[in-house]
């Protein structure tokens, strides 16, 4: 069956937040919604989970922590002992002060870039991708809500339509995939 | 939602609508480059192309056309490093720091202050690089293995942990200000008309679709980036002021150098910010969103960040005298009293007494006061990095060795290059990118914005989870079933005031400057039909009407509708 896909499109998120929050309550699935910035409270209404990229920061910061940390020990303790103004670097311990800084340093280096890269990985957007918004202007004033009738098997399009009027849209618009 | 007090500033001035911000911001990039930015943009190129000569000539000759001697080893180049990279914290304190204390003035500032901190941090990044002499070189400060027997770089020296901490910081801060642009780009992209920006744009926004998924990915990764960045910025500053802490010449080896120097840092990074908004928000017509609120706030922080230089001042005075090392008294006493003392005098005047004058009110609301003082204080940080280092080695534990230290022509001809090179990147950089957070300042129209906090129904007496104020940017009202009850509330007041009407004795509003056939049909909607009726409207019945009819607020107070309406009611008698 052919996929019906239905774009509503408001004037402001608070308009639309509050239209979200009726179609939801009467059971209709909000595929994706697009906005010009951040819907604060969207999410927990359309069902999207918290993101897990503050766990990964941190994992991607152990890894830092102890890539630093072995290097360190293998350059300054293990392969080349160097001896600085009398204080030589016999274990690793005992010269940790001196080794906390690039530690740091090294830890965020791999937390923020490790990060940053699986966001965008995550959100496919990376340099060349086409834009996938419906609308130009939903990058400036407007804000869209999209429904799809192979997610609300329930409704038939027209039904879903009268439904999406009735939350203080300003634009309808709808597209066939095949 | 954010909240914000009612008597607190607004944030954005005027009656903005989303669309306005787009708008402003966008502008100057769509419209053909004014005259003024192409000549500044022809000197600062000149200025830059001279520096980078310097540093050629430097490169093939040799470091020894620095003025440096065998006493003053260390002279303006590693005083340009700091004074650099100091100027290079303010950007990712505003945006990282700020954004964890939830401050939202940083939205306005925080973009074109990240480009700076950028900018300043690659000319800093230049004097190490330039100073190796062996540029191409310049890999061996990484912990590559070799054929030297694998000798490994020093992981117990100051000095690579500063190429750890600049490289660190300066990738970090690029992309945390990169992931703040993409949406922006994706902005620029979607209205461009010309086939080349549109790709451009649409190349550098990554295909940014603005998904609510992506969203609630953008804001974590904007806060856990400013997680990362905020002890990266207290840490950068830190690790610069070891390279002098960490060695044992008299003047030098304070502990008191990390804090101190992140203050000096911060203090000077906000007066550069300075600096440069004040002349971008004249020049891109910016007035509504960087104005003296936001510069009083950065006048504050220069403020405090002054006083904590001042206090550091003193109490390295007097520790010098308490310690009682004699060679450690006497680098102070030459300081202030040696053949350097201007130098020393300068630092002093334009860092300790400049920022006490922004106690007055007045003076820190003052944008020319500002502009001036912003400007000393970035000539009081540079002297402060130039006594250090040079006051505390000119005059070493061998009399016979004292020298001075005077620049060559290199010497200076690099400095001002990099000033030169800095403002070249800042201008591509204004003339190209969107130099405000656009995404940011949407998020605060409705909490900050003028129009929304002292709209007439502002201080309902309980908090209404649909205020009446958000109705301007609302969509109309025949469609809208939940603002309708304020609004008929507004209605009658605004009808009880100028007299109600009906369609028989319609006039033509459309002669009212401003009104086309939608608009009339809206305030004929809304009970509006006659010209007396508009004739008795005052500032309190325009916004009651531009509630009720949601379209262009504050178009009639400015058109003066009520004197057109009684003009044109005396022609029509």
């Amino acid at each position: 069956m052919a996929d019906k896909v239905i774009y509503a499109m408001y004037d402001d998120d608070d308009v639309l937040k509050d239209g979200a929050k009726k179609l939801v309550s009467k059971g209709v699935k909000v595929s994706e919604v697009f906005s010009p910035f951040p819907i604060h409270g969207i999410d927990p209404i359309i069902g999207l989970k918290n993101t897990r990229l503050g766990i990964m920061a941190f994992i991607y910061g152990l890894f830092g922590l102890t890539l630093a940390t072995l290097g360190l020990r293998y350059f300054m303790v293990v392969d080349w002992p160097m001896n600085i103004g009398g204080k030589p670097n016999f274990t690793y311990m005992e010269n940790i002060l001196a080794f906390i800084p690039i530690t740091f340093e090294f830890t965020v280096l791999c937390a923020a870039h490790g990060m940053a890269i699986t966001y965008f990985l995550r959100n496919k957007t990376l340099p060349g991708m086409p834009a996938q918004n419906p609308d130009p202007r939903t990058t400036d004033d407007r804000f869209v809500i999209e429904l799809r009738t192979s997610d609300n098997s329930q409704f038939s399009a027209e039904e879903l339509e009268a439904m999406v009027k009735e939350t203080g849209i300003v634009e309808l618009d709808q597209k066939d995939i095949a | 939602m954010h909240k914000e007090a009612a008597i607190r500033e607004p944030l954005i001035l005027g009656h903005k609508t989303y669309h306005d911000i787009t708008e402003d911001v966008c502008r100057p990039i769509e419209d053909k480059a004014p005259r003024m930015w192409y000549i500044l943009f022809g000197i600062a190129l000149i200025i830059g192309l001279y520096g980078i000569g310097c540093i050629l000539y430097l490169l093939g000759t040799g470091v020894g056309v620095w003025g440096l001697n065998k006493t003053v080893g260390w002279a303006w180049d590693i005083t340009n490093f700091v004074w650099w990279v100091g100027i290079g914290h303010a950007g990712t304190l505003i945006s990282a720091v700020l954004l964890l204390f939830r401050q939202k003035w940083r939205m306005a500032i925080n973009r074109s202050a990240e480009a700076m901190t950028i900018f300043a941090v690659f000319m800093a990044g230049l004097f190490p690089l330039i100073h190796m002499g062996r540029l191409w070189l310049g890999y061996w400060v990484l912990p590559l293995p070799n054929q030297f027997g694998s000798l490994w770089v020093n992981f117990n020296s100051p000095l690579l942990w500063d190429v750890f901490a600049i490289s660190t910081y300066l990738s970090v801060s690029l992309v945390f200000w990169y992931i703040g642009l993409i949406p922006d780009f994706a902005t620029i992209r979607d209205r461009a008309k010309r086939p080349i920006p549109k790709k451009m744009y649409s190349i550098l926004s990554f295909g940014w679709s603005g998904r609510a998924k992506n969203w609630n990915r953008f804001e974590l990764v904007s806060l856990v980036l400013a997680g990362l960045a905020t002890p990266l910025v207290f840490s950068v500053h830190s690790i610069v002021s070891f390279d002098f802490a960490t060695s044992v010449i008299p003047g030098w080896h304070t502990t008191i150098f990390p804090p101190y120097f992140v203050a000096g840092a911060v203090f000077s990074g906000f007066a550069m910010v300075q600096t440069l908004l004040l002349v971008m928000r004249k020049a891109m017509g910016l007035e509504a969103y960087i104005h003296h609120k936001h510069v009083e706030y950065m006048n504050i922080v220069i403020m405090v960040t002054g006083s904590i230089v001042g206090t550091a001042y003193i109490t390295e005075l007097f520790i010098s005298w308490y310690s009682g090392v004699e060679y450690e008294a006497y680098a102070f006493i030459n300081r202030a009293t040696g053949p350097y003392w201007w130098a020393y005098f300068a630092m002093m005047t334009c860092n300790v007494v400049s920022p006490q004058l922004m106690w007055f009110r007045k003076l820190r609301r003052s944008l020319i006061f500002t502009f001036i003082i912003s400007i000393v204080v970035n000539i009081g940080m540079w002297f402060e990095r130039y006594v250090i280092i040079v006051t505390s080695i000119h005059r070493d534990y061998l009399p016979s060795s004292w020298s001075m230290h005077y620049p060559s022509h290199i010497d200076l001809g690099v400095y001002i290059g990099t000033i030169g090179l800095f403002f070249v990147f800042f201008l591509l950089f204004a003339r190209f990118f969107p130099v405000l957070a656009l995404n940011e300042l949407k998020t605060i129209l409705k909490s900050s914005g003028e129009s929304y906090k002292n709209a007439p129904d502002d201080h309902s007496p309980e908090p209404n989870p649909t205020p009446i104020v958000e109705v301007p940017v609302a969509a109309p009202v025949v469609e809208e079933v939940k603002v309708e009850a304020p609004v008929n509330d507004a209605l009658s007041d605004l009808l009880g005031t100028i007299g109600t009407a009906d369609e028989s004795k319609k006039d033509d509003l459309k002669k009212l400057s401003g009104v086309g056939p939608a608009f009339e049909t809206a305030l004929n909607d809304a009970g509006i039909w006659t010209f007396e009726q508009i004739s008795k409207m005052t500032k309190s019945e325009y916004d009651m009407m531009d509630a009720v009819t949601g379209k262009f607020p504050g178009k009639a107070e400015k058109e003066d509708w009520a004197s057109q309406a009684k003009e044109l009611m005396n022609a029509n008698n």
